[in-house]
């Protein structure tokens, strides 16, 4: 069975967020919870009290090494005991929560690596946003653009959103988008805005109907908008405006280079949006 | 950020600085070192240092490692630049770059997987060996100033590290020799002696040499060995830094940024240089884990250099001396000393064969070459004992063969002479149900035991090849078409 996979790191408000939302998902699935912690050795810092001495003596590579293995041996022992207790601090919260079999798993690996080697069984995956002062962070990006499942981006506690805010732009990527929200239970009995931001022409209009009608069938109870401005600005001021609890979208649906070119909506979106991002690839 | 910028450059921003500031002090007498040893003046090492370090900062494959002129190119160009200058070895030094690109889009790097431990072993010895060597020409009909001077080097080379390890004790060595050096006036080779040391930053040059064949033809035959020898090292090196951090590293992205840290530093004015074991070393333990520190590196170095050019021609070439004995010593693998009582005889000489071919020849990539072949055969020959064929008498006048195992060049004379050609039989059965035939020497082999079988007046039965086995007897083997007898006797 697939799981709900829930990315842990550390002790606190954020992810106690990532349990609570992990414990709604899991339930409302009906879907295994697996809560992961990732132990990647590059996060270690070097020794403060590395020798500058700039020499090398007999036997300098092996007792190098030595030393090395054995400092590493001593941080993997200590970071895994705390992660241990990460996890389980994680697994009582999300046991009170109740969520639907809640599990752990602990990787020494790269964070995107083990990711997508646990790809095949995650139906689900969640993220706590940010990491060192940044809303996207290091990880996001990349695992959004590695992994080809949903990804819920969360920094509070997300149960049951009454209504949530699905961007539209009639591309590929945002029509896939449409239709996962229309066939998933997830957000089954939550009110549904859907925005489409783009010049108000024949086309558009006609793609946003389609779209409606799409998830009116589905039965949701939609508010469609067509609105001209910048996407961004546009879907930052609706999530205010319409207090929804989440805003669903399709992700990086273009290329590095361009991004690099004129930047990615998503990034922002996720840098700027103040509720939770549920990001359909 | 993106977690491979992250990762790559600033996760460990503190460590990095410090190790790259360790190492631009290493790098300097070593730069100077090696360009004394090509021939060249110190400028021409201290500018491919330069360029070297801050290109492969970038391009590399193998974040931490640092890379400059090192002494087992500085070898290998040594007649070179004397019956040719400095213009064919910048434009050797081009062409080198080429070549080892054209090699890491080819991926020659996997081919490093035929060189074993052995053989890194005693390539590592070799240049720990042709490093200490390359001093000697120093301390050689010199005064006895020179060899107090040296002495004292090393002293304070190994014990100021117990006083305080926040200073780098080679520099300490260097500033104690010359201010004693200076103070004294003794009368004694310093590093201004050598060449013209660098007072500007590099300039974009191209190589003054004619773009004619004949120019090719001069450059070639060096930069091919400067090509193969830096790969070798630089891999080497990486493979070392990828052990002591235990993170993977790209050997094909690090066959190009060697590439291309050459054309960089043969338009720059800088001589051909690789990976250096000692100074990788001497970067990892100084705290040094990303690509910054190699960049940092390589640009203090130059900042150092060309702001203290008097200042550096003052060192006398005996501080020098002291600092590169200390890396020869570093680099040099103690440990394959002890275990030499207890690896195996073949694995030894494979060492010992690689070491000696490379103090012979002054070129790594002999050494290298000698290594793997020999350590192929030695293989070989190991493999070639997992045969056995085993006998009996499965029914009147019938004999059923067995053969178990690897049978192949150097096996095939063993499972000939297992069979016995002149019993008094019927029949015979040969099983290869477990037996691999790996080459058409192999086939040949079961072809002539069936054959003289058969002039015997023996029916002989081949059951139980192998889908493998099967393949290659399919392709070569003559004794199943019909005009076997004659196409065998046609030779």
């Amino acid at each position: 069975m697939k799981k709900i996979l829930a990315c842990i790191d550390g002790i606190g408000t954020l992810s106690e967020a990532v349990c609570d939302t992990a414990a709604w998902a899991s339930a409302t699935l009906q879907a295994p919870l697996s809560l992961l912690h990732v132990l990647d050795r590059r996060e270690f810092p070097t020794e403060d009290e590395t020798s500058l001495s700039g020499t090398i003596g007999l036997g300098a590579r092996e007792s190098l090494l030595q030393e090395l293995a054995e400092l590493d041996a001593k941080r993997a022992k200590l970071v895994r005991e705390q992660g241990r207790v990460m996890l389980a601090a994680a697994l009582e919260r999300a046991q009170q929560d109740g969520a639907f079999e809640p599990t752990t798993l602990q990787r020494h690996d790269d964070f995107v690596t083990s990711l997508q080697e646990l790809q095949g069984e995650t139906r689900l995956l969640i993220l706590g946003k940010g990491s060192k002062g940044d809303a996207l962070g290091v990880h996001i990006e990349p695992t959004v653009r590695a992994l080809h499942r949903p990804i819920l981006l969360t920094d509070k506690a997300l149960v049951d959103p009454k209504r949530f805010l699905l961007a539209f732009d009639g591309s590929a990527t945002s029509r896939k988008a449409l239709q996962m929200v229309a066939d998933s239970p997830l957000l089954k009995g939550a009110a549904c805005s859907l925005v489409m931001v783009g010049p108000s022409t024949y086309d558009t209009s006609k793609e946003l109907e389609a779209a409606e009608k799409l998830l009116c069938d589905a039965g949701f109870e939609v508010d469609a908008k067509l609105l001209a401005g910048e996407a961004d600005e546009v879907i930052i001021e609706q999530l205010k405006a319409q207090r929804a609890d989440l805003l669903v979208m399709g992700a990086y649906g273009h290329s590095r280079i361009r991004q690099l070119l004129v930047g990615s909506t998503t990034s922002t979106l996720v840098r700027r949006s103040p509720v939770p991002l549920l990001l359909l690839r | 950020m993106n977690p491979s910028l992250h990762y790559n450059w600033f996760s460990n921003i503190r460590g990095d600085i410090l190790s790259g500031l360790v190492v631009a002090l290493a790098l300097i007498p070593e730069a100077i070192a090696f360009s004394i040893i090509a021939g060249v003046d110190p400028k021409v090492g201290l500018y491919a240092s330069f360029c070297i370090a801050v290109i492969t900062a970038f391009a590399g494959g193998r974040p931490g490692m640092i890379s400059a002129a090192t002494g087992a190119m500085a070898l290998l160009m040594v007649t070179l630049v004397r019956e040719h200058g400095l213009e064919y070895l910048l434009a050797a030094t081009l062409l080198t770059g080429i070549f080892q690109i054209i090699a890491g889009y080819l991926h020659l790097g996997s081919l490093m997987r035929f060189v074993s431990r052995s053989v890194v072993t005693g390539f590592v010895n070799a240049l720990a060996i042709l490093i200490f060597m390359a001093q000697l020409p120093e301390l050689i009909d010199v005064t006895w100033h020179v060899y107090a001077m040296t002495a004292a080097g090393l002293f304070i080379i190994y014990t100021f590290p117990l006083l305080t390890n926040k200073i780098p004790s080679p520099l300490v060595c260097i500033l104690v020799l010359t201010a004693v050096a200076m103070a004294l006036g003794l009368d004694i080779r310093t590093v201004g002696d050598m060449g013209e040391l660098p007072d500007a930053l590099p300039i974009f040059l191209w190589p003054d040499v004619p773009l004619n064949l004949e120019t090719l033809w001069i450059i070639l035959p060096y930069s091919l060995p400067l090509a193969v020898v830096g790969l070798l090292e630089s891999l080497m090196t990486a493979t070392i830094v990828d052990e002591l951090t235990d993170t993977p590293s790209d050997k094909n992205r690090e066959c190009k940024g060697q590439g291309l840290a050459n054309i960089g530093a043969g338009l720059f004015g800088g001589m051909a240089g690789c990976a250096m074991i000692g100074q990788s070393v001497i970067n990892v333990k100084s705290g040094g884990r990303t690509r910054l520190s190699t960049l940092i590196a390589g640009v203090v170095l130059l900042i150092l250099v060309v702001f203290l050019d008097e200042w550096v021609s003052q060192i006398p070439m005996a501080a020098l001396v002291a600092v590169m004995i200390m890396v020869s010593i570093g680099t040099f693998s103690w440990d394959s000393l002890i275990n030499m009582r207890k690896y195996p005889m073949s694995t030894n000489i494979v060492m010992l064969v690689t070491v000696v071919v490379v103090v012979f020849t002054h070129n790594l990539a002999f050494g290298v070459f000698a290594g793997v072949l020999l350590a192929a055969l030695f293989f070989a020959n190991k493999i070639g004992q997992f045969l056995f064929i085993g006998k009996s008498e499965t029914a009147q006048n019938e004999v059923t063969y067995n053969v178990v195992g690897q049978v192949f060049f150097s096996s095939s004379d063993k499972f000939i002479a297992a069979f016995d050609f002149k019993a008094d039989l019927d029949r015979v059965v040969i099983d290869l149900s477990r037996a691999h035939f790996w080459d058409i020497t192999a086939v040949s082999a079961l072809d002539k035991v069936v054959l003289k079988f058969r002039r015997e007046g023996i029916e002989v039965e081949v059951i139980g090849m192998n889908e493998a086995s099967a393949t290659i007897v399919d392709r070569f083997a003559v004794h199943d078409k019909p005009d076997a007898i004659d196409e065998l006797m046609g030779h």
